[in-house]
């Protein structure tokens, strides 16, 4: 795998959805200004509705309809993996047969075993998605992703739903995969603490129409952020940036302590 | 259409089948023996009138015949059916062109379609595959444009991300979820197209089941009549059992 990976710099001026059926036309993003280097991991955090997926769709090239520009350095077009807020894993097809359908060779058997077996998968490789629980299907979607060797990840909300200590499981794994592999990472959650744990660098997006109202640099060592106070400094201190442009009534879509 | 659970089938239901079928056959025989008439024959002597056509008769002749027409008009009317069907839920535009005649079809009863075709392209093999073709084509475009209206956006989009290609995520995400609309056209179609063939053999063809029929009819030969109806009844049947279903095991072997 070249060390190389790709930075993005996002410059969107307006994202709108057209009104169907009566319903009003909706602003989504507006200009929204964001770069993101080589290799970092990015997370984007803000209140419920403020275009989070939004974005995540329009860097993935599945929505190409909004004003602004989208450019990535040094890889003009890269590989990008995509884990969605569900699995979406094709329920006709075995975890092991989801994996090989977005590889361009169909999958060399020995290098995605390798995978499967780091992912925790190795027995689950040949069960159908419908039996699959909730973490093993995050994991199959991860694997997925991975299994491309991408130079960009995208995660939308990947472990929403699942319990905490099964969530926990899983960043550690994302971490451990991140960690040995050149890959730019943008992850979007509303949970500040798994915000705080995971990123390089965290940013906040305003109420809709989504901007970036605030940036965040974590500098401390991730071995150091499990310690629970550290933890809650920093999330107080990311508390403190996104309080500003909360508005009460938006409050719900947070992550509360207790 | 409501069967036991893909796990059951057998050989519990081979078991349930044959006993079906062989009650059938009793109820046949002793309705027969009540009758006591030429004129309604009973299960073993029809039975033996149908080996011995086959050996001996047409029987094999004309029903290959059928067969053929009925595999032709059916490929057609699935194929064309699907990609009108597809192309309709797919674009707003062809749906209001193509639905008119689509209802237009769906209401113009079989012979009207068949006296029409013979009387443009005479009593020809084409006017025929045409006509049935037509009567089958628009249940057919119904059911996959209701198929393909319930595609998944989620999973297209997950295979638009990872660059499927559209072959692939034809093949590997569309398809498997239209299959089912796929089997219920396949099952109406070919109960529907057997019948409405058999029609247009009868108004202009002359060889084919529903040629032969015709024939026996104006001779009140109701033991050939049937046995010749039985014949293909028990192709369907052998088509159902041994084609359809198993597939339709295969397509689904994935759900719990």
């Amino acid at each position: 795998m070249a060390p190389v990976t790709v930075g993005i710099s996002i410059d969107i001026y307006e994202k709108r959805y057209p009104g169907h059926a009566g319903a009003k036309p909706v602003t989504a993003l507006r200009n929204l200004r964001a770069s993101v280097t080589p290799g970092e991991f990015c997370v984007i955090t803000g209140p419920s509705g403020c275009g989070k997926t939004t974005l995540l769709n329009i860097v993935a090239g599945l929505d190409r309809n909004f004003v602004g520009a989208l450019h990535f350095e040094p890889i003009p077009a890269p590989r990008i993996g995509y884990v969605f807020q569900n699995p979406r894993l094709v329920p006709w097809r075995t975890v092991r047969e989801n994996i090989a359908l977005v590889l361009p060779n169909q999958g060399g058997s020995a290098e995605l075993d390798a995978l499967l077996t780091e992912i925790g998968l190795a027995d689950a490789a040949d069960v159908y998605p419908t039996r699959l629980s909730g973490g093993m299907a995050r994991r199959a979607a991860l694997a997925r992703a991975f299994a491309i060797a991408p130079d960009l990840l995208l995660m939308d909300e990947p472990f929403l739903s699942l319990d905490a200590a099964a969530a926990d499981r899983l960043r550690s794994l994302l971490l451990r995969l991140t960690s040995t592999r050149p890959v730019t990472v943008l992850f979007v959650t509303h949970d500040l603490t798994e915000a705080v744990g995971l990123a390089d660098r965290i940013l906040v997006l305003s109420p809709p129409p989504g901007r970036v109202v605030a940036e965040m640099p974590i500098t401390l060592p991730r071995s150091k952020r499990r310690d629970p106070d550290t933890l809650s400094a920093l999330r107080a201190e990311l508390g403190g940036l996104t309080d500003h442009p909360v508005a009460p009534e938006l409050e719900d879509g947070w992550d509360t302590p207790g | 259409m409501t069967r036991e659970g893909p796990t059951a089938w057998f050989p519990a239901s081979l078991a349930g089948r044959a006993a079906s079928v062989l009650s059938l056959l009793a109820i046949w025989e002793a309705a027969a023996w009540f009758a006591h008439s030429r004129l309604f024959p009973g299960a073993g002597t029809v039975l033996a009138t149908l080996v011995d056509e086959a050996m001996h008769g047409e029987l094999l002749h004309h029903l290959s015949v059928t067969l053929a027409r009925v595999a032709v008009a059916f490929a057609l009317a699935m194929a064309v059916g699907t990609v009108i069907g597809i192309a309709m839920a797919r674009s707003r535009a062809i749906d209001t062109m193509l639905d008119s005649g689509i209802v237009l079809l769906l209401n113009l009863p079989a012979l009207v379609i068949a006296v029409l075709l013979y009387v443009w392209l005479g009593l020809t093999e084409t006017a025929l595959i045409a006509a049935v073709t037509l009567s089958k084509l628009p249940t057919v475009v119904v059911t996959l444009r209701e198929g393909a209206r319930t595609l998944d956006r989620d999973l297209a989009d997950m295979a638009k991300s990872f660059h499927l290609g559209s072959w692939r995520t034809l093949r590997h995400v569309s398809l498997p979820q239209l299959s089912p609309f796929l089997l219920v056209a396949s099952r109406t179609g070919l109960a529907l197209i057997w019948k409405i063939v058999l029609v247009a053999e009868l108004l202009g063809r002359p060889d084919g089941i529903g040629y032969a029929i015709q024939i026996f009819f104006q001779l009140f030969d109701v033991r050939r009549l049937m046995a010749y109806a039985l014949a293909f009844v028990a192709v369907v049947l052998a088509i159902e059992w041994g084609v359809l279903q198993p597939l339709e095991r295969r397509l689904t072997r994935w759900r719990r």
